[in-house]
């Protein structure tokens, strides 16, 4: 080969070419339909789910609450400062997502990734609209803009649209009362920001769905690049089994027939990929692992009366088995592997721990901030005062009375600025709402509180009606000597 | 597809080939976009650094206006609360109100302006400058009386400023050295209910001195600050009975103003400030803890 060559056919850019699915029927092709469904549903359906959520809250069961950084997921409600929460949901999908590669590959992306699921979504679309593989390859094809193909394109492009609609639709839905803001969208009357989102993720999910599809997966996701690192020997992933298949050709009955392997180079993988990939060339970057050339193939196989499983989930480890003619490993023993069983451990773990913490918290809540300017007042009897801002937090859905109090040092009390009560120890908070307070603590004159540094206590702060009370630990500071 | 061998760019260095792995043409269009894009906004927004400053920009934006934009329209926002609280009568804005909430606000940051210099940032105040957050008032406690003081101030040239002037009794020679001790130890025993011979501020002063100064007192001293030593806000004379002390409640420090007296001046403030600004102050410094 020469050392350089400049031939114009090698190209430094190129066009993307257009891929044309064909329709499939299968086990994984319905596994995925009903996968789909159900996933679309949660989206596009939850913000409708209705929830009791008292007089001052719409009665949504899933809802972001931006204004008052609220997330209320049915009986759950969480706060700004339980963010951990979050956190736990964010490592165990990441741990989730490690388990599920290094056991089965990309199956993340094949089925339940939004790209691909909307992805699916956008080709039955256009599958219904301008027909199969073939007639779309045709339309395509066809240089001369005529009446049906610009009317096709046309009712394509606007069926996207009013998916994107839908899409952008359901997200508003998740961040005020779904309901009213439906009747607000229709009749205008929605704030600018909502119309803006939609308009934004009707535009994207178009570009995404209809437009960029495979390219997303191969040029901008990191995933693809990641995975490498999840997969190994005995990961499951989808194969071709070429020792089966190979050489390649067309069955021509009588002679030569026996010297062919099972492949008859229908092209039906390659046609129904929606990456456009030949997945007989060995397991390859652009691949999600949607199982499509799987169904293809067995529907193929079926036809001319091969076994099935020319194309099939395999791991890498079965291949040298399969070709000595020995038996592949079982799929369980791929599944269950010391790397998977660790992952599932900590997956697990993290999960039992964050609903042990869902369940152990209380409804009420306080943080004590001292103030420390001066870090004490003498009043005119002597008696020292510490001043305290405490933020209590009622997350119920009812206004409530909080009465506060303070142990660890006998000689100590405390007044709430603002309190309700002649004893200046109770305040009301109200629903799903926080209150900055403002609490006097005292030592009188004389007494150890008043006359040392530091004098450790804590303060309790408790929910007379649901009976929960909540302690948090801190310092009153004295005159010292 | 069919099947084929991934193409080579042709490059070959020790047998070592280069892949021809093309990028999608899309990534460089959208790249001329970003350049032209670059050029579009340099022209049109403040991009270029120059000698002075940089470019203007054609759309003349500016941060600088955007925050006055701000402002404005936050003043606007407020003006109806604020004119509420100006013409409002102090002793009547309610704890929860808003004209309220928005004075306590609005006075934390008129405080931290123009009264934390003297009292303190977190109105602790400092020798000769009184704390705002104990219950012991030189000039009164409510509201309406410290409503008063912000607004009109102590011991400056405006008529309606709080006044009062202690006699300088050691300079002035109106006591002989001798009573001026007596009396010190009499008001260092004024508070000391126990009778122990040391007062609530931990001082221990001399109970024989102590009982002569009490005439010395009850002759000069309680006129203003009573025949009790509790002091009188309407003369601004310091209650002696508590554990509270404007300069120091040490025998030297008391001495001392025993002798040359005190003189502590605070601004009339309604000059200076918006009616909005003073009330909010006052409103503000009543709900610190030792409001009463």
């Amino acid at each position: 080969m020469s050392s350089t060559d400049n031939s114009p056919e090698h190209k430094l850019y190129s066009s993307r070419e257009p891929i044309f699915p064909r329709r499939v029927k299968g086990k994984f092709r319905s596994l995925k339909w009903v996968l789909m469904i159900v996933m679309l549903g949660i989206y596009y359906l939850s913000p409708w789910i209705r929830w009791d959520r008292g007089p001052e809250l719409p009665d949504q069961a899933i809802l972001i609450d931006l204004a008052n950084r609220r997330f209320f997921f049915f009986w759950i409600e969480i706060w700004p400062h339980e963010f951990y929460f979050i956190a736990g949901l964010l490592i165990m999908a990441g741990l989730g997502l490690f388990l599920f590669t290094s056991a089965a590959g990309r199956i993340w992306c094949g089925y339940a990734c939004p790209q691909t699921v909307w992805t699916d979504l956008f080709i039955l679309t256009e599958r219904w609209i301008e027909g199969d593989r073939n007639a779309r390859l045709r339309l395509h094809r066809q240089k001369k803009m005529d009446l049906r193909k610009f009317r096709l394109r046309v009712e394509k492009y606007l069926s996207w649209i009013l998916i994107g609609l839908a899409t952008g639709g359901a997200w508003v839905f998740y961040f005020t009362d779904a309901p009213t803001l439906l009747v607000d969208l229709v009749t205008g009357q929605a704030h600018p920001v909502a119309y803006m989102t939609m308009a934004i993720l009707t535009a994207t999910t178009v570009f995404f769905g209809g437009i960029a599809r495979e390219q997303v997966c191969i040029y901008a996701c990191p995933w693809p690049r990641i995975q490498a690192a999840m997969m190994d020997e005995d990961t499951l992933t989808v194969g071709y089994r070429h020792w089966r298949g190979e050489p390649r050709g067309k069955h021509r009955k009588g002679e030569g027939a026996a010297e062919l392997g099972d492949c008859i180079d229908c092209m039906a993988c390659v046609n129904v990929c929606p990456m456009g990939i030949d997945i007989r060339d060995g397991q390859q970057l652009e691949c999600i692992t949607c199982a499509l050339c799987i169904d293809a193939c067995n529907e193929m196989m079926d036809k001319i009366g091969k076994p099935r499983g020319l194309i099939d989930y395999m791991a890498l480890t079965d291949e040298p088995r399969e070709i000595a003619g020995e038996t592949p490993k079982p799929v369980w023993k791929h599944i269950f592997r010391p790397r998977t069983i660790l992952y599932t451990v900590l997956w697990g773990g993290v999960g039992v721990a964050l609903i042990w913490a869902l369940f152990a918290r209380a409804d009420i809540d306080m943080t004590v901030a001292p103030v420390r300017n001066p870090t004490y007042v003498m009043q005119s009897d002597g008696a020292i005062r510490n001043i305290y801002d405490l933020r209590l937090r009622n997350k119920h859905g009812e206004e409530r009375e909080f009465r506060v109090s303070v142990t660890g040092d006998d000689t100590l009390t405390v007044t709430l600025q603002d309190s309700d009560t002649t004893a200046g120890d109770t305040i009301a908070v109200k629903a799903d709402e926080m209150r900055i307070v403002r609490a006097y603590v005292e030592a009188p004159a004389g007494s150890k509180a008043a006359t040392s540094d530091r004098t450790e206590f804590t303060f309790w702060v408790e929910d007379g009606i649901a009976n929960e009370r909540v302690s948090v630990d801190s310092v009153f500071n004295g005159k010292g000597q | 597809m069919s099947k084929k061998e991934v193409e080579t760019t042709g490059h070959s260095w020790d047998g070592i080939e280069e892949y021809n792995n093309p990028l999608p043409r899309w990534w460089l269009i959208i790249w001329y976009i970003c350049i032209i894009w670059g050029i579009g906004y340099s022209i049109a927004m403040p991009a270029w650094p120059m000698i002075k400053g940089a470019t203007a920009g054609v759309l003349g934006w500016s941060t600088r206006a955007q925050v006055a934009e701000k402002i404005a329209s936050f003043e606007e926002m407020n003006a109806g609360v604020e004119a509420e609280l100006a013409a409002a009568d102090v002793t009547e804005v309610m704890p929860g109100s808003d004209v309220y909430n928005y004075a306590v606000n609005m006075g934390a940051s008129v405080f931290r302006a123009n009264c934390s210099q003297c009292h303190g940032s977190g109105a602790q105040g400092n020798v000769g400058y009184p704390t705002l957050l104990d219950n012991d008032w030189l000039w009164g406690g409510t509201i309406d009386e410290i409503a008063y003081t912000v607004q009109h101030g102590v011991r400056n040239e405006t008529d309606d400023a709080r006044y009062s002037e202690m006699p300088k009794f050691g300079v002035d020679e109106l006591l002989e050295p001798e009573q001026i001790n007596q009396v010190v130890e009499f008001v260092m025993s004024l508070s000391d209910p126990d009778g122990d011979g040391t007062n609530i501020s931990g001082h221990s002063y001399d109970a024989a001195l102590a009982s002569e100064g009490a005439v010395v007192f009850e002759e000069n001293c309680a006129s203003c600050h009573g025949e009790d030593g509790t002091g009188d806000i309407y003369q601004g004379a310091p209650n002696l009975t508590d554990a509270i002390w404007l300069y120091g409640g040490n025998r030297d420090t008391i001495h001392e103003t025993v002798t040359y007296a005190r003189f502590g001046v605070m601004p009339a403030w309604g000059l200076r400030l918006s009616q909005a600004e003073v009330n909010a102050a006052a409103l503000y410094v009543h709900q610190l803890g030792g409001g009463q």
